[in-house]
Formats: C-alpha cells, sequence, structure tokens
C-alpha cells in the first residue's frame, strides 16, 4: 500500500469521486433546492471537467496503480488507470459537464427534500461509474456495478407514486442484476480457482478455448443486459421514460457505455485468446439490436421512448465495430483491427454527446409543455428558438450526417468493413457484405427517425394551442449544458483526427496497433490506411457548404431585390388547413410499420363507417416480449405453482417431509 | 495550379450545364411524345423568371425554411463539383470520398424533408414523409453500388475509382453489371423520375418531391430548382464514374479538356435521352409499391457486392 508522493493521475480521479460524494452528503443535509441547483450541480460538472482533463493526460501516460485497504479484511481494493480507462473516464467526464450544468437549470422548480435525495444518488451513480472503469479486481468491480445499478434505479424511480414508473424501474433491476450474476460467473470462470479476483491474475491465466468462449459468452450476456443488446433490451424503453431526462441522459449517454467498456476489458484486455467465432456472433447480434432498435424507433409516438429504442441501435452500431475488431483480431490483422475498434470507440463518444443532448432537450419540452407525446406537440421552433437550434444540431448529428460527429464513427466502421476481403474463412466473406449493408440501412433508417423527431416536436403547427403557447424557452443554465454538448458533437465531427489520436492509445493497447492518422496526412485529413484508400476532410467540407451558403446569400442579396412578402400557406389552395391536418407520429412511422410488418405487433382498432362516436386506437406490440419473456414466466409460474403442491399449510405434513429427508439422508450419506 | 484551375472550371461548369441537362431530358421527352417542346434553355429562362419575383413566404415559416434552399444549393453543388466530370486532378476531391458523397445527398434530403414540414400542411408532411421512405432504401442501395466499385479499385476515393476502371482493358465485372441495374434505379428514385414520381406535375396525390417544395416560390424555389438540377447531373456523372469511366482526362493536362468536354457532352446527351425514352415508356408507380422497387434496387446492389466478395474479382 503506497501512495506515490507526487501526485499520479490517478489521486486527482480519486480526488474527485471523493469530491463528487462530498458534494452528493453537502445536498442531502442542506435539504435547499436554492443552493443545491445554484452551487452544487456547477460545482459538479467542474468536477467532470477536471476529470475529463485528467483522462486526456494520462491517456498517454503509462497505467497508474493503487490499492486501497477499504474493502472487506484481505480483500482492498485494487485500482488501475489505463489508457482504455482513461478513455471512458473521459466520456464520462465530458458528457457529464453538459448534463451536470443541465440538471442545475432543470432542477429547480423540484421539491427540496426529493431533490436533496436525488442529487446524492446522482453523484452516488457518477461515482459508481467512476470507479467501474478504475476497478482492477472483480471484488471492485462488482461493488462499483451495483452501487451504480442501484443508485441508477432509485433515480429512475424517482417519480415513485406513479405505478408505470415503479413497473420500469422493477424491471430494469431484475434485468440489471440478472446481467450482473452473469458478470460474476464470467470473472469466475477467469480466476479458474485461483481465489485470487484481481484482474492482474485473470490476465495472467491461460484459459483454454472452451473456457474462454464460457467467459466471452457471459460476458456478453451479462454486459449484454447493461448495454440494452437484443434480447436484453426490454427494460431500456420503459426505463429511459420513466427517468428524469438528465437521468436519461446520464444513463443513455454514460451508462450503457459502461457495458461497452466492460466487454472491451473481458474481451481484449482479460482474456488471451479470441476466437473469430466470437466476433461473428457479436457483429450479427449487433446488427440484429441496430435494425430493431432503429425499426422500431421509427413507430414510436413518445419522444423518449423513441431516444431509448435510438440508443439500443447505437449500442448495436458500437458492438458490430466490437465484433468487427475481434473477428479481424484473431486472424492477426491488427491495423484492421484498430480501425474497426476506433469506430466502436469513436461512435461510444459520439453517442454519449449526442444522446445526452436530445434527452435533455427532450426534458425541456417536457417541462415547457408538459407532454411527451409527440402527436400533441408541434411548432417549437417558434416559441424555443434556443433550443430547436441545440437540438437540431443533436438531430443532424444522430441522423449521421457530415459533417457532424455521427458520420465520422460510420465512415470509420464503413470503411473497415470495405477492408475486410480476404479473410481466411469464407462464411465471414459472405457475412461481411450483408453486414454491411444491415448497417448502411440502419444508417439510413436513423435519418428518417430524427426526421420524425425533430419535424414533429419543433416543426409545423402546434397540435394543441394550448399546450405550446405557455412553452418558455430554455433558462440559461439549461443553455449552457446543451451548448457544451452540441459544442462537442461539432467539435468531434470537425477535428476527428485529433480525437483519434487519443484513440491511438486505447487501440495500441487492446490490439497492439494504432491508425497512427496525423503521421499520414496532416491534422486535417482523415486516412486511416493510406490517402489513396480513402480520405475525408471535414473541414474541407463544412468550408465548402459555408461558402456556398454565403456565397449564394451574397450574390442573391447583390443582384436581386430581396423582397419578401408573407401571406398564408399555399398548399395548393386548399382553403381548409388545420393543425390536425399535419402527420402524426403515427402517421410519420406509418410506412416503415407498413414495410416490416413482420417485425411488429400492430394492434389496430379502426371505426367503422357508422359509428355514432368513432375511436381509432393503433399500437405496436415489442414481439420480443411475447417470445421471449412471456414463455420464461409462464414457466416460472407452472414451477412455482407445482412446488406450492408441497405446500398445504399443516404443520404434520411439513414435519414428514423433515422425516423423509432425515431418512433419505440416512439412506445416502450414511 | 492546374488542379485549382480545374477545380474552379468544373465548379462553374457543372453549375451551368446542369439546367442544360434537365433542359434535354425535358425536350427529348417532348418529342418523344410528339410534343414540339420548350427548347432545351426552357430551365434558365424558368430560373431567370423565379429570380426577378417577390418571394412569398407562409406565416408561420420558421428561420430553418428560409435556411434550407441555400443548404439545399451548395450542397448539391459541393457534390456535383466533387464528381470527376472532365478531368480526375480535382483538389476537393480527395475531402470527400464516396461515403461522404452520399452523407451530403442524404444531408440535403433530411433538410429539405424538414423544411417541408416547417409550415405545417398536410402536403408538406406528406411529401416529407415519402422522401424519407424513398430515401432510407436509395441511400443504402447507392452504398452497396459505391462499394462494388470501391471494393474492384481497393478505394472509397472517386477519383481512385475512376482511373482504375478506366484504366483497366473492358471487362465486364458481374458485380459491377449488378450494381448498374441498381444504380439506375436509384437514380431515377433519388430525382424524382418517372417510375416513382413525376416531376412534371403538380396536384397528384402521389407526388413526393414537388408536395414538398409546394410553399416554395421565387428565388427559394429557383434555388431548389436548380439544386434538383444540379443533383440529376451530379447522378448522371457518378454513373459515368462508375460505369463509362472513359474520356476523363487524366492527369491533370489541360490539352485534353477540350477533348473531355467533347465526350462529357456526347455521354450527356446520351444519358438525357435514354432517361427520357425510359421516363416515356414506364408508367408511374403507385406509392405503395415504391417499396417493392427500391427495396429491389437494394438488394440487387448487396448481391452485386456479395458475388465480388464469393467470386473475389
Amino acid at each position: 500500500m503506497s501512495l506515490v508522493s507526487t501526485l499520479l493521475p490517478l489521486d486527482i480521479v480519486l480526488g474527485v469521486i471523493v469530491y463528487w460524494l462530498l458534494l452528493g452528503l453537502l445536498a442531502l443535509f442542506s435539504q435547499n433546492s436554492h443552493f443545491i441547483t445554484r452551487y452544487i450541480f456547477p460545482a459538479a460538472a467542474f468536477g467532470s471537467l477536471v476529470l475529463a482533463a485528467v483522462a486526456v493526460i494520462s491517456l498517454g501516460t503509462p497505467a497508474n496503480f493503487a490499492v486501497l485497504p477499504l474493502g472487506l479484511p484481505d480483500l482492498p481494493f485494487h485500482l488501475r488507470l489505463d489508457a482504455l480507462s482513461a478513455f471512458f473516464l473521459l466520456l464520462l467526464g465530458a458528457a457529464s459537464i453538459g448534463i451536470s450544468l443541465y440538471s442545475a437549470g432543470y432542477f429547480r422548480h423540484m421539491a427540496s427534500g426529493t431533490l436533496a435525495l436525488l442529487c446524492f444518488e446522482y453523484h452516488l451513480f457518477l461515482v459508481g461509474m467512476t470507479l467501474v472503469f478504475l476497478a482492477d479486481d472483480a471484488y471492485l468491480f462488482m461493488l462499483a456495478w451495483e452501487t451504480m445499478a442501484l443508485s441508477s434505479y432509485f433515480l429512475v424511480t424517482t417519480d415513485h407514486a406513479v405505478p408505470e414508473i415503479r413497473r420500469a424501474g422493477f424491471l430494469y433491476l431484475l434485468i440489471a442484476h440478472v446481467g450482473a450474476i452473469s458478470i460474476l460467473m464470467c470473472f469466475g470462470v477467469m480466476q479458474g480457482g485461483h481465489g485470487d479476483y484481481t484482474f492482474a491474475t485473470m490476465r495472467a491465466a491461460h484459459l483454454d478455448a472452451f473456457w474462454a468462449s464460457i467467459t466471452f459468452l457471459l460476458a456478453l450476456f451479462g454486459f449484454g443486459a447493461k448495454a440494452g443488446i437484443l434480447p436484453l433490451h426490454v427494460w431500456l424503453p420503459e426505463a429511459h421514460p420513466a427517468a428524469p431526462s438528465p437521468i436519461s441522459a446520464m444513463m443513455s449517454g454514460i451508462m450503457l457505455k459502461t457495458a461497452i467498456y466492460g466487454i472491451l476489458r473481458v474481451s481484449f484486455d482479460l482474456l488471451n485468446v479470441q476466437l473469430w467465432w466470437w466476433g461473428a456472433i457479436a457483429l450479427t447480434l449487433g446488427l440484429i439490436t441496430a435494425l430493431f432498435g432503429v425499426l422500431f424507433a421509427s413507430v414510436q409516438s413518445d419522444m423518449k421512448r423513441l431516444l431509448a429504442y435510438s440508443s439500443i441501435e447505437n449500442i448495436g452500431i458500437i458492438l458490430v465495430g466490437i465484433g468487427l475488431a475481434i473477428i479481424f483480431h484473431s486472424f492477426n490483422k491488427d491495423a484492421l483491427a484498430a480501425l474497426a475498434l476506433t469506430a466502436a470507440l469513436y461512435h461510444s463518444l459520439n453517442h454519449s454527446f449526442m444522446k445526452s443532448l436530445l434527452f435533455l432537450g427532450t426534458g425541456s419540452v417536457l417541462h415547457a409543455t408538459g407532454e411527451r407525446n409527440l402527436g400533441k406537440l408541434g411548432g417549437l421552433i417558434h416559441r424555443m428558438p434556443k433550443l430547436a437550434l441545440l437540438v437540431l444540431v443533436g438531430t443532424l448529428a444522430l441522423a449521421g450526417l457530415p459533417p457532424l460527429n455521427g458520420f465520422v464513427s460510420e465512415w470509420l466502421l464503413l470503411q473497415a468493413f470495405l477492408l475486410s476481403p480476404g479473410l481466411p474463412n469464407s462464411y465471414l466473406n459472405m457475412l461481411v457484405p450483408i453486414a454491411a449493408a444491415a448497417l448502411a440501412l440502419s444508417a439510413a433508417l436513423a435519418a428518417y427517425v430524427m426526421v420524425k423527431f425533430y419535424g414533429i416536436i419543433f416543426l409545423g403547427q402546434p397540435r394543441e394551442a394550448n399546450l405550446s403557447e405557455k412553452a418558455q424557452d430554455i433558462d440559461l443554465h439549461e443553455w449552457l449544458g446543451l451548448a457544451w454538448l452540441a459544442l462537442g458533437c461539432i467539435a468531434l465531427g470537425l477535428f476527428p483526427v485529433y480525437i483519434i489520436t487519443h484513440i491511438d492509445y486505447v487501440t495500441q493497447m487492446l490490439v497492439g496497433h494504432n491508425l497512427g492518422t496525423t503521421a499520414q496526412s496532416g491534422w486535417m485529413w482523415l486516412t486511416p490506411i493510406q490517402a489513396e484508400r480513402a480520405s475525408y476532410n471535414p473541414m474541407i467540407l463544412i468550408a465548402a457548404i459555408v461558402l456556398g451558403v454565403w456565397g449564394t446569400l451574397f450574390v442573391v442579396k447583390k443582384f436581386y431585390h430581396g423582397r419578401v412578402r408573407r401571406s398564408a400557406p399555399w398548399d395548393c389552395g386548399f382553403p381548409e388547413q388545420t393543425a390536425r391536418m399535419q402527420d402524426t407520429a403515427e402517421g410519420f412511422g406509418q410506412p416503415i410499420r407498413q414495410i416490416f410488418d413482420l417485425f411488429f405487433g400492430v394492434i389496430r382498432e379502426v371505426p367503422s363507417p357508422f359509428d355514432k362516436k368513432p375511436h381509432y386506437h393503433g399500437a405496436t406490440k415489442d414481439l420480443i416480449w411475447e417470445w421471449c419473456y412471456l414463455p420464461i414466466a409462464k414457466v416460472n409460474e407452472k414451477i412455482a405453482s407445482l412446488v406450492g403442491r408441497l405446500q398445504h399449510g399443516r404443520i404434520h405434513i411439513y414435519l414428514l417431509y423433515s422425516f423423509v429427508t432425515l431418512l433419505a439422508l440416512l439412506a445416502f450419506v450414511r | 495550379m492546374n488542379g485549382i484551375f480545374l477545380q474552379i472550371f468544373q465548379n462553374l461548369l457543372v453549375l451551368l450545364l446542369a439546367p442544360l441537362l434537365v433542359g434535354w431530358v425535358n425536350q427529348c421527352r417532348a418529342w418523344l411524345q410528339n410534343r414540339s417542346g420548350a427548347g432545351v434553355l426552357q430551365p434558365y429562362r424558368k430560373l431567370v423568371k423565379l429570380f426577378h419575383k417577390d418571394a412569398v413566404l407562409a406565416d408561420n415559416a420558421s428561420p430553418l425554411f428560409r435556411f434550407t434552399p441555400y443548404i439545399l444549393f451548395s450542397s448539391m453543388w459541393l457534390a456535383a463539383s466533387l464528381v470527376p466530370v472532365i478531368a480526375t486532378d480535382l483538389p476537393l476531391s480527395p475531402a470527400v470520398d464516396v461515403i461522404a458523397l452520399v452523407g451530403i445527398f442524404a444531408l440535403a434530403r433530411v433538410f429539405i424533408s424538414l423544411a417541408a414540414m416547417d409550415i405545417g400542411t398536410s402536403f408538406g408532411t406528406l411529401g416529407a414523409r415519402r422522401e424519407m421512405l424513398v430515401g432510407f432504401l436509395a441511400e443504402p442501395a447507392l452504398l452497396m453500388v459505391f462499394f462494388s466499385a470501391a471494393l474492384i479499385s481497393q478505394s472509397t476515393s472517386l477519383v481512385t475509382i475512376v482511373e482504375t476502371l478506366a484504366q483497366k482493358q473492358f471487362v465486364i465485372y458481374p458485380s459491377l453489371a449488378f450494381a448498374a441495374i441498381a444504380f439506375v434505379m436509384v437514380l431515377l428514385a433519388e430525382n424524382a423520375r418517372i417510375p416513382v414520381d413525376n416531376p412534371s406535375t403538380h396536384l397528384e396525390l402521389t407526388m413526393i418531391h414537388e408536395a414538398m417544395i409546394l410553399e416554395y416560390s421565387a428565388r427559394h424555389l429557383a434555388l431548389i430548382e436548380w439544386a434538383s438540377a444540379l443533383k440529376l447531373f451530379a447522378y448522371t456523372t457518378i454513373g459515368f464514374s462508375l460505369f463509362m469511366p472513359w474520356g476523363i482526362a487524366e492527369a491533370g493536362t489541360l490539352k485534353s479538356l477540350p477533348l473531355a468536354l467533347f465526350i462529357l457532352l456526347i455521354k450527356l446527351s446520351i444519358a438525357g435521352a435514354s432517361l427520357a425514352l425510359l421516363e416515356t415508356v414506364t408508367a408511374k408507380m403507385r406509392i405503395f409499391r415504391v417499396p417493392e422497387f427500391m427495396g429491389t434496387a437494394f438488394l440487387l446492389a448487396v448481391l452485386g457486392m456479395l458475388i465480388h466478395f464469393l467470386l473475389g474479382s
């Protein structure tokens, strides 16, 4: 146990953890909502800033270790800050700056008692996630994992008076724990009977292919439950709408990435061997998850559910990158593995910015209008122009459009696909083009979803006049938080090479290779392999578009009178035009529902022409719930009822059971 | 220096030539339908007319609505300038490869769809929904077409693709054959051409592109029309680059420019006439058949790529 006298990055990170815990306790004891929103949340954002800065510095430095004598006797906490941890700490810090700043504005009207508790849990959640990234033994990892799961459970059930929210919270807790058991078993296999649960021992252990595969599958299942990989995604669309918006942002933007971290840590760092079919499984699962997520996102009418399904999609895309990296790595094509892994990590970082931004944006809409249902919103760009602009950035980024950040990671991933011919496995050679096609399809569908999301909330006429009239634009703190995240989306899109030089440390650690993009053609040119093979320069792209727009505006202003007349919308001369004639959320999603009919369980009640009070009802159900979960529940119930037969509530029957058991024991054990 | 000169030349060339292509297609169509037609210069006259009018904006038009035509115009101009039309030595080309090119088309599509939803009319949202419906299948299909070519030339840079394909002797790649059919289908759909949409009608319940731009007038409409022309031009020249790359001046020698320009004009007139013929002999589809049409294009493109992976050629 030696804490070095000079301040290591790890010490500063531990300092931030203690600082956050103190802030949480301070909030708990102050019970003053003005104090909490005005001082504690901005202070938390400052902690995040320090964390992000330290993480950036420690990416390039060798791993730091620490052993804290805090746990059980003989079972101290092992901590380690290496490149992989540092990258995810950077993600955590950078995204939570925006979320904490936003929270300072968002929670200002909350009752102080609830807020104090929420603020405490919020900081505990942050601490839990930070420790997950730092843990270097299975014991601390599980402890931090559970802290994270439980604190987020309580955050999700902030409005626990509502039965649906309690139900959503329960589902979340259940699946989180099914996953946790699987992770625990995965660590159990990896320690291989040594009784030593440090990651260092696991790295040193040599598992044979069978046990390594068991470990990988357990990890994929366990972390998949947290990430929302199919079919363990069911909690996501329930829990995200239930939680307050900053919490949804935190869960979707950051917490899902802890699962990505876990998969990477286990499969690239702790396990020594990698088999190609692990990658094929991850790739296939990722694609199914991505397509499923985006299809369901397109038919949602609740804006937060829509974003939750979109998170499932993005996790799928990240998993595709990881799967591809495993495939390449197992065939010793490390340069390509580094490319695929860079794409996955880059997309994780992107998603934490853009999804946090959009979830926070829905929070402001919710506060301003009290509506989560897309069908009752509309026209908010006039009432909330500041919010509309910032959300537009997130929308375009999530739709994967250049020159924003979502495009960069998809570009990298597609490049990785294009470089894959020549894999020494014919099945993979068939899988890869289909996978590339499916990925392109889900990226294109994401644009559909985002047009629906933005168009229905912010554009058009207000669908319910009374709702949008009282809407007020965001306050300063909310604006700061959102603007930070929007700036992040833009910066991640415009300076990919700078970001990738930092990701290079991670890929160097995990697959022993990096892209080294700057060395090739300078900081503006993203050239993952060779300049002749592929290059992308977002600066020139945006310069060309901005110049084009500005030049056109200038020329039009110069040579044209510039007169504008306002009048009623023309709409092909159609005289009666009301807000109810616009597409609803269901209407906009209808083509997708019709084309992909097979995947949806559609319930539709259409009135007959003679109904006095016509009533229309349509809903789409998640079929996986019926195919996977209900059968399990039924089997459980059946077993329970069988077990129930043993119980009669009469004392002599229980005595008889004891007697029979004793006899049996005597007969067998002797 | 040559490169910069060529780039500027190409930028101006595509800007000025794009309406001519539209005019030529319309003229050919008129001849095929036994009409005399308005002449190939009609699109220019229309642009001039629109630029002189007063812009009428709907009461509730937001800044997004006013801004979109400019974004649309400049992104389509950029897209058309990036394609190696007469020479491959373009300094802008390495900045944007084929994937980014698809991204630029998507950017334009998302903006025009958002603008269509801005006024909140029934036609506007209808058009936006249908445009995104066509787009979400056309975009991956186009990407797969590009990938088939990129796999042959080992590069996603359009310039490298053209150079590789133009230098090789004439071989029919099976993957490119599939890709070519898929590309034509995508071209028709993305440019609001006949089996999918009809560029020459208003007030039709099956309209897509026209429904989105109903509320635009004057300079905004002119910019959108010009952008559509540029888009058709970009798609046509992409088709040339992938499937008939011969005659594009390489290495940026200025001497070969006149010949390249001549060849380009011949190719454009043939392509325009074929497009007019295709539009005349086919009938417009029901809107619900469009996903099947686009799905076929997508599957053909994927099949092309799969064949490349399986045959390794």
